[in-house]
């Protein structure tokens, strides 16, 4: 066990875990933040996507001691009241069915969207391809994104 | 308008709380208590509520909670059910909150979700619902203003009389209308007149999933809660032996507790959703995720191989005994076994006329062999379960498709009366078939039932792909009768599969060729299977819908054409008995796809395939359109035409059609689960390849029969076709035929 010290979601939290429990488990367990999902453990479903230093980040391949510095954005952290041009275009398209991988597609698509604001299909492809939905709402998600640059 | 008794499910129609003596309001406690409401739904409550029947609750500020009786994932039935019941109650949809009702049998019935059967099931029970509520309504309101009921009408809510210009919300009237006797009839809607069936409305829970809310059961957390995991054995034909290092195991940080637990007593009589294939584990407790998943990490435990056994199941379709083979396979064997029992004559399931004398008269005869891969559901929130057990009762959160399947198990298992286990249902992060499988839920009973702790059990992605319950492998033979004018003459199908047959001997073509003869066969084995989307269907319909486009092609016949032909025959001279498909509306499917897809000018540079099938009372056809780039499939579009009748709510039927599509599109390219010596040779994402978003069709257009027909199923139907039109557009762009599942696997490219 040892005592770190996060920045997220604007705010600074002290843990005390093991130095290899990976940001995912962080979250979920020691700062009851449950929006961020577990789905494999291994980087190779997108479920778990955050935002670390405004990039999207797999947090069950983060260890926390290496998340000490840069400041993290999960879902919880996008918006005040869920309304980020993301969120508000999955809201208009209705884009979700189980929902369970929908926090960490919109956490890729956020950061997608911060780099590349009017993306191509190939952009999305290439930054939605480790995102996993197995009900299979992939032309919804794709329309979504469209969107939020046609609205923005 | 259509007058109907109440006698249908009257049961329902009494106050839960008249039932269970006022325990409504403490088995509600956990729903109101949850933190998955938002502020303004906060705000929005009522002081007061006021029950009318056990699917509705009206506020004193005209706010309606409508209780889905169903389990939710992700088919959308917890907005679409509200609807229906809204749709009769005549509510304003703007102020309906939607919730999944307590797991109760007596009160709600049959609380599962599968089969296709979820809405068409509770069509009937949910507008009685609605209309024995509106009609109460509209009985105080004329109680309250002295004038006839029959002059009391209502909209959006609100009671009104005309002739005296009164008017009052259902607020004001739910505490008069819920002392009212229930009415002994109710008038239901004319289907002309629905104002929220039939009209897209979004997801009740849209905006709590994109804010991330915590809807399902792996974000269920509890005051003292633990961790729990399960260490079971890596290969099928394996089971416990000993735990090697215990000791150490239980002093590593975190750790509470080390044990075994044995899910069925020797002897125990299964039912048919009690499938596990393991049911001795080694369960890890422990304080947090990560310590439980470093002690999994730690733990050694031998494990022995088991002898062959027969174990007695009772399931839906009465007892059967199931041989359970000793021994580890592989799937090598497995393909070779199947092509051995396709070789060899099968059990005759349904023959009409002679079609031994019609392949001996037969100008040509085709015959092609089909194979599929056993699946994994891979749902993406893996397998888990809260419980807490204090003396003798036993309390459930969790995800289930089938409650009412685990309930009796857990009570037999723990020897304690069904009353005293209680469910309580969370939102699925997807099911597929897998969770009507809940041998998890007794897992995490027992496991606290021995930590003396609420638990929550968690199997990591590895454990759910490695579990079993998976779609079966199959195979089917298919040989075909062509005379000189390219009439299909006869049919012979011959189905099997590991360990079950997804033969469907009564349906099309069956009864619209002279001479039919279907068979099938299984192959035991100690590797569990369980309902998958569109069970058997699933391959069925690829391997049918492939041979019929190929036999259509060697009778020098378009493929829509052919079908169409072979569907008029059905209708107009059906030939023998049992046919369960409706050939007009299975022709009906086949018209609107040919017409929306401008079937005749396919796009330069297309390659083009249909496909046909019917299953859970309902009628899907594709068009899928395919180019090849650089070796890798493109799916341009899908072009979707569903008979489901009435589609309560469009929007999320297309969604779910569009998902069914995608779903088939990837397990037809690369689906598939392959054994070596008993063990699952993928067990996470990282192998095992699931479709991603740039395989996804570019486009996908989903069109639905207009009737007036009571919903048939919707979920299952649009997948299965799916399979053999990526199987009849890959033939069109690359000449050849592929015949066994996946198309493409760990290849990237075809050709």
């Amino acid at each position: 066990m040892a005592s770190y010290t996060l920045r997220i979601n604007g705010q600074r939290k002290q843990v005390d875990v093991d130095p290899d429990t990976p940001l995912l488990w962080v979250l979920r367990d020691e700062l009851q933040l449950l929006g961020t999902k577990y789905g494999c453990g291994v980087g190779a479903c997108g479920a778990c996507t955050v935002h670390v230093d405004g990039v999207a980040m797999r947090s069950c391949q983060l260890p926390v001691s290496q998340a000490e510095s840069p400041p993290i954005t999960t879902i919880e952290g996008l918006s005040e009241n869920g309304d980020h041009p993301v969120q508000l275009a999955w809201l208009a398209l209705d884009v979700p069915q189980c929902g369970y991988c929908q926090v960490g597609q919109i956490m890729s698509a956020s950061a997608l969207l911060d780099h590349t604001p009017n993306p191509t299909d190939a952009d999305i492809d290439a930054a939605m391809n480790g995102n996993i939905c197995r009900c299979g709402t992939y032309t919804r998600i794709k329309a979504a994104i469209k969107s939020v640059h046609a609205a923005g | 308008m259509p007058i109907q008794k109440t006698a249908f499910g009257r049961r329902s129609f009494l106050k839960s709380a008249a039932l269970t003596g006022g325990g409504l309001v403490l088995g509600f406690n956990w729903l109101t208590s949850c933190t998955d409401k938002t502020e303004a739904e906060i705000l929005a409550m009522p002081d007061q509520w006021f029950e009318i029947n056990a699917y509705l609750k009206i506020g004193d500020n005209g706010v309606v909670t409508i209780y889905t009786p169903n389990p939710e994932f992700g088919q959308n039935i917890k907005t679409s059910m509200p609807m229906i019941v809204a749709e009769e109650l005549d509510a304003d949809w703007t102020k309906v909150i939607s919730e999944v009702a307590p797991y109760n049998s007596e009160i709600y019935g049959f609380q599962f979700t599968g089969g296709s059967r979820g809405i068409a099931s509770r069509w009937d029970g949910l507008r009685m619902a609605g209309a024995t509520a509106r009609h109460m309504l509209r009985d105080a309101a004329a109680q309250a203003w002295q004038v006839p009921v029959a002059e009391v009408s209502t909209a959006a809510g609100l009671l009104n009389h005309t002739a005296s210009g009164r008017s009052a919300s259902y607020g004001e009237m739910a505490a008069a209308a819920s002392a009212l006797p229930i009415p002994e009839e109710v008038e239901l809607k004319e289907i002309k007149d629905f104002r929220i069936i039939g009209h897209d409305q979004k997801n009740l829970d849209g905006k709590k999933i994109v804010s991330g809310q915590p809807l399902f059961g792996h974000d269920h957390r509890e005051k003292g809660q633990l961790t729990a995991m399960v260490v079971q054995p890596p290969a099928f034909g394996m089971r416990f032996q000993a735990i090697q290092n215990l000791a150490d195991v239980k002093a590593m940080p975190g750790i509470r507790d080390v044990f075994t637990i044995q899910t069925y007593k020797d002897g125990f009589e299964k039912g048919g959703f009690d499938t596990n294939a393991f049911p001795e584990l080694v369960a890890i407790v422990g304080e947090s995720t990560w310590q439980v998943m470093k002690a999994k990490k730690a733990i050694q435990v031998e494990w022995q191989t088991f002898e062959a056994f027969e174990e007695s199941v009772n399931g839906f379709g009465g007892k059967s005994i199931r041989k359970v083979p000793a021994g580890l396979e592989n799937s090598t064997d497995h393909l070779a076994r199947m092509e051995e029992m396709a070789a060899r004559p099968g059990r005759q399931v349904r023959k009409d006329g002679n079609p031994e004398a019609a392949f001996q008269r037969a100008d040509r005869v085709i015959e092609r062999s089909y194979s599929a891969p056993f699946l994994a559901h891979n749902c993406m929130e893996p397998i888990n379960c809260f419980a807490q057990v204090e003396e003798d009762r036993v309390r459930i959160v969790g995800p289930t498709q089938a409650p009412g399947m685990i309930e009796p198990t857990i009570a037999a298992r723990m020897g304690l009366p069904v009353e005293n286990i209680e469910i309580a249902m969370s939102r699925m992060g997807g099911g597929f078939g897998r969770r009507a499988y809940s041998h998890y839920m007794l897992e995490a009973a027992l496991i606290a039932q021995q930590a003396k702790a609420p638990i929550h059990l968690i199997y990591t992605r590895e454990d759910d792909m490695a579990n079993g319950i998976y779609r079966p492998a199959y195979h089917a033979t298919y040989r075909a009768a062509l005379d000189a004018t390219g009439t299909l003459t006869a049919l012979h199908v011959k189905a099997g599969g590991i360990p079950e047959s997804p033969l469907f001997a009564n349906r099309f073509p069956a009864g619209a060729v002279d001479n039919y003869l279907a068979e099938d066969w299984t192959i035991d084995s100690n590797i569990t299977i369980g309902a998958f989307r569109a069970p058997r269907s699933n391959f069925m319909a690829g391997a049918e819908q492939a041979f019929l486009d190929e036999v259509a092609e060697a009778a020098g016949k378009d493929p829509i054409q052919f079908r169409l032909n072979l569907l008029a025959r059905a209708q107009q001279d059906p030939v023998g008995e049992n046919n369960d498909y409706d050939p007009a509306r299975y022709a009906g499917v086949l018209e609107l796809v040919r017409e929306m897809s401008n079937w005749d000018e396919t796009p330069e540079g297309v390659h083009r395939g249909v496909s046909a099938y019917f299953c859970h009372n309902s009628y899907a056809a594709h068009v899928l359109d395919l180019t090849i780039e650089k070796g890798k499939p493109i799916v341009e579009k899908v072009c979707c035409a569903i008979d489901c009748g009435i589609v309560v709510n469009p929007d999320a039927a297309r969604n779910m059609a569009e998902g069914a599509i995608v779903d088939g599109v990837g397990n037809a390219l690369f689906g598939e689960l392959t054994f070596a010596a008993g063990v699952p040779e993928k067990q996470n994402f990282d192998a095992y390849r699931m479709i991603r978003m740039s395989e996804t069709p570019k486009k996908i257009e989903v069109h639905f029969v207009q009737n007036d027909i009571k919903p048939t199923g919707m979920g299952e139907p649009p997948f299965p076709p799916v399979f053999g039109a990526v199987a009849n557009a890959i033939y069109k762009a690359t000449g050849e035929r592929r015949y066994r599942q996946p198309f493409l696997g760990d290849e990237r490219l075809l050709g």
